[in-house]
């Protein structure tokens, strides 16, 4: 049911120009992956636009020793960021870019280490060169920096926040991360099937489900698997409750942090009711497990009052919580995103939405066939509120859509058969609950991983945190961070 | 003039004394007592009532550490907090209406002695340098420089009444023209005083003690820099100045109970009031502070000019009604 993937091999010259007429037709830049082929580096763009589905990967080759690509930081931010990334873990030159300081790579990495090329080796020894990062100071009278982070209080993912500020309104932030970068791409290479989606389910903890299915996806197409239609409606059924559970947390934990703790105590409630259903549901309380390449299997499926009992009490969280002047005043017009910025920086899922773009895969890359499209949850204004409501309306829509799911789906484990020619290369695209993931698998002739590539939303959205922060103040900061909730390791990986 | 001596020695030293211990022991307990209030609305049963108390003895048995940059203020700030915040203690009418130095106990001497702590935590915060504690230490300047306006203008809305702004003076005459109580000024003062309080305790929708999120902190920036026993002494001067002001605002608004005769009953009796009527107030902010959220920082001063709105009505009305 997914989308065709057109492949084009074109030389390094040709890639400019057909990349412009690719992002001018719609298309988004979904990632850029390299591969050390030996004596050169494959390099894919893979763009995708939907609906109707469509995914077409331009494939350049480059000399191993001194590799160039055309920079297409001119046409997409999307790209210029993905040309930072190869330039670290690949060494690969984007000639034109503006600006090519480390994006992944943190100053104790040795230079000219590039730990995705096959000759890399084992990690070298790491040292701190003591060179600062180079964050853009921003001058003028009374502006001074605040420095936060990497270790928060509280229980969250280390990530440095460099704030320049006059007064208490801010002008700028930095966002230092990749602290919890564990080298998921390199453990991907020459893994087994089976233990690349322990690692795919390991990601990020609370998208057990959309990374394990993104990652499942891809490993199918590359091995030309069909999933049957009960599987499909079981992981579609898996994505809504990883959805619900986090959003829910989100509506909370929002509240929280205009110190509202009574309404979080109640989304906390509701969390944890959450949490026990996906274990009795899959036998783990973050659902991981269920998902397995080329089958699904759950234990038994959501019950009509189970969704209703969850349903009341979430409505009486919403109405305690809005019914609040405070949270409201504090909620609106704080930390806007425009959609004219959130498309220009490529933000996803429920950021983008918020903003009042319509980027969802599950109506743009949809792997269940449907009778009636599917239509997101779209809000305008794009400030904390609006991202407050977007999750509340999907919360809404994701327990119609279990409760729908689960009257379809009878049997509680589903399979799969070949039957389309095996590829080799396989690309999944789901919109887990943060924004749409992608995976992009090759496989050896002996079944094993050669290249795994991952791209989180988060990836997509911390720079777009940069642009809404922008006139908001300091004392807002938590709340707006709190209202995009991205992944620290899912952007790091 | 040497009974009077006599008096102050048998009487109001020892009756001062009491005071202060009184106030550095329910000060924590106040606090423990919102928290408790506020973990029963969260639903969950909460840390006992004495578990502030608990917190500042196991500070101060640990070891003292400064930052390196600090400066002799770190160290210091906390003694000036607890000393002024004491000396303010112990001259207020909290117990008793004859406390000892009650004759200098004016209204202003006890707003300044609770200013002093404020630029003591205000320098403590500056003196390691970083930035949060710059932050904290102009927001809470900030705070206390919108919110001293209305606290002064309410406080000469009582002595109005009661021609005088000694507060051992105001609280007697209100126990003998029981009638005030009711008046519009007063109402007016009260309301006005309330939120100058949770402001100047940090207390919701002002500031949230309760919070981990270092850049929303207003107090708690001003003092992350604090360990050991330093915190400890920080944390008691923070609920001690808790204690005082709702004692105060319990006294200058419902003075009965107060001890006013000189008698060791009258004193108990006065303790037992003094208890009884802190708590009924803690109940109050408990239940102000679970219902509201944290105001946006820029909305405060809002807040804090509709208490100085309503502190110069309760003037007002005190001069047109006296």
């Amino acid at each position: 049911m997914t989308g065709i993937r057109s492949i084009d091999e074109i030389g390094v010259d040709e890639l400019h120009g057909r990349s412009t007429t690719l992002l001018d037709a719609g298309h988004r830049l979904a990632t850029v992956v390299a591969h050390d082929d030996g004596d050169f580096l494959r390099v894919v763009y893979v763009f995708t636009m939907g609906p109707p589905d469509v995914r077409h990967e331009l494939v350049v080759r480059l000399n191993a020793t001194s590799p160039v690509v055309p920079s297409l930081s001119d046409l997409s931010f999307v790209a210029s960021r993905f040309e930072r990334e190869l330039h670290d873990t690949f060494g690969i030159v984007p000639a034109g870019h503006p600006f090519v300081r480390p994006l992944v790579r943190h100053q104790h990495w040795p230079e000219r280490w590039y730990p995705l090329r096959r000759d890399a080796g084992p990690m070298p020894a790491m040292r701190d060169d003591s060179a600062p990062y180079p964050f853009i100071e921003v001058q003028g009278a009374g502006v001074y920096e605040i420095p936060v982070g990497p270790v928060h209080a509280g229980l969250i993912e280390p990530g440095h926040f460099r704030f320049s500020v006059v007064g208490e309104t801010i002008l700028k932030m930095t966002a230092r991360l990749w602290y919890v970068h564990r080298g998921i791409e390199r453990m991907l290479q020459g893994a087994d099937v089976a233990s690349g989606l322990q690692i795919a389910e390991r990601i990020s903890g609370d998208t057990a489900v959309g990374h394990s299915l993104a990652y499942c996806m891809a490993v199918e197409e590359a091995r030309g698997l069909v999933v049957s239609d009960d599987a499909l409606v079981l992981r579609a059924v898996l994505l809504e409750m990883e959805r619900l559970y986090n959003h829910v947390a989100d509506v909370g934990a929002l509240c929280n942090d205009v110190s509202f703790g009574v309404a979080d105590a109640r989304a906390s409630v509701i969390r944890e009711q959450l949490l026990r259903l996906n274990e009795s549901v899959t036998g783990h309380r973050f659902l991981r497990g269920a998902i397995s390449v080329g089958a699904t299997s759950v234990k038994r499926l959501p019950s009509r009052s189970e969704l209703l009992d969850v349903a009341e009490q979430f409505e009486a969280l919403v109405r305690l919580a809005t019914s609040n002047s405070v949270v409201v005043d504090r909620f609106e017009g704080t930390a806007v995103l425009s959609a004219k910025d959130a498309l220009a920086i490529g933000t996803l899922g429920v950021v983008a939405r918020a903003s009042g773009l319509a980027i969802d895969a599950r109506a743009q890359h949809p792997f269940l066939a449907s009778p009636s499209p599917f239509e997101p949850v779209i809000h305008q204004a794009g400030d904390v509120m609006a991202r407050f409501d977007q999750r509340v309306g999907e919360v809404r829509a994701s327990l119609q859509l279990v409760e729908h799911f689960c009257t379809m789906a009878t049997p509680l484990a589903g399979s799969s058969e070949v039957v389309t020619p095996a590829l080799g290369s396989g690309l999944g695209l789901v919109e887990g609950w943060r924004g749409t993931i992608v995976h992009r698998v090759e496989l050896d002739r002996d079944g094993m991983i050669s290249r795994g590539r991952v791209v989180d939303p988060s990836f997509h959205n911390w720079p777009a945190l940069s642009i809404a922060l922008a006139d908001t103040i300091v004392p807002d900061f938590p709340l707006a961070n709190k209202s995009f909730n991205l992944s620290y390791a899912g952007n790091d990986l | 003039m040497t009974s009077s001596f006599t008096a102050t020695l048998a009487y109001s030293m020892p009756a001062s004394a009491l005071q202060i211990v009184l106030v550095a022991l329910g000060g924590p307990l106040l606090l423990g007592l919102m928290a408790k209030i506020r973990a029963r609305a969260e639903g969950r049963v909460g840390a006992p009532i004495s578990q502030p108390l608990k917190d500042i003895r196991k500070l101060l048995s640990k070891e003292r550490l400064h930052a390196r940059h600090a400066s002799v203020v770190l160290p210091l700030a906390p003694i000036v907090i607890l000393a002024a915040t004491a000396v303010a203690i112990g001259i207020a009418p909290l117990i008793t209406t004859h406390p000892a130095l009650g004759a200098s106990a004016d209204i202003l001497v006890i707003v300044y002695l609770l200013l002093t702590g404020s630029v003591a935590g205000a320098l403590a915060g500056l003196d390691t340098g970083t930035a949060f504690g710059g932050m904290g230490a102009s927001r809470a300047m900030t705070i206390g420089a919108l919110a001293e306006p209305a606290l002064l203008v309410a406080v000469i809305a009582l002595s109005i009444q009661a021609g005088t702004s000694n507060l051992p003076a105001i609280v007697s005459s209100t126990l003998a023209h029981p009638n005030w109580v009711s008046g519009p000024s007063r109402l007016l003062a009260l309301v006005a005083l309330v939120i100058v309080i949770i402001a100047e305790t940090g207390r919701l929708p002002v500031d949230n003690p309760a919070t981990h999120l270092e850049l929303t902190m207003i107090h708690e920036a001003m003092i992350l820099e604090y360990a050991g026993p330093e915190l400890a002494l920080v944390t008691l001067g923070g609920a001690m100045r808790l204690g005082l002001l709702f004692s105060l605002v319990a006294n200058l608004f419902f003075p009965w109970g107060i001890g006013s005769n000189g008698s060791l009953v009258g004193l108990l009796v006065g303790v037992l009031a003094l208890a009884l009527k802190t708590s009924v107030i803690a109940v109050g902010v408990s239940l102000i502070e679970i219902h509201s959220a944290k105001l946006r920082l820029f909305r405060l001063p809002e807040l804090l000019a509709g208490a100085f709105v309503m502190s110069v009505l309760a003037v007002i009305t005190g001069l047109v009604t006296r």
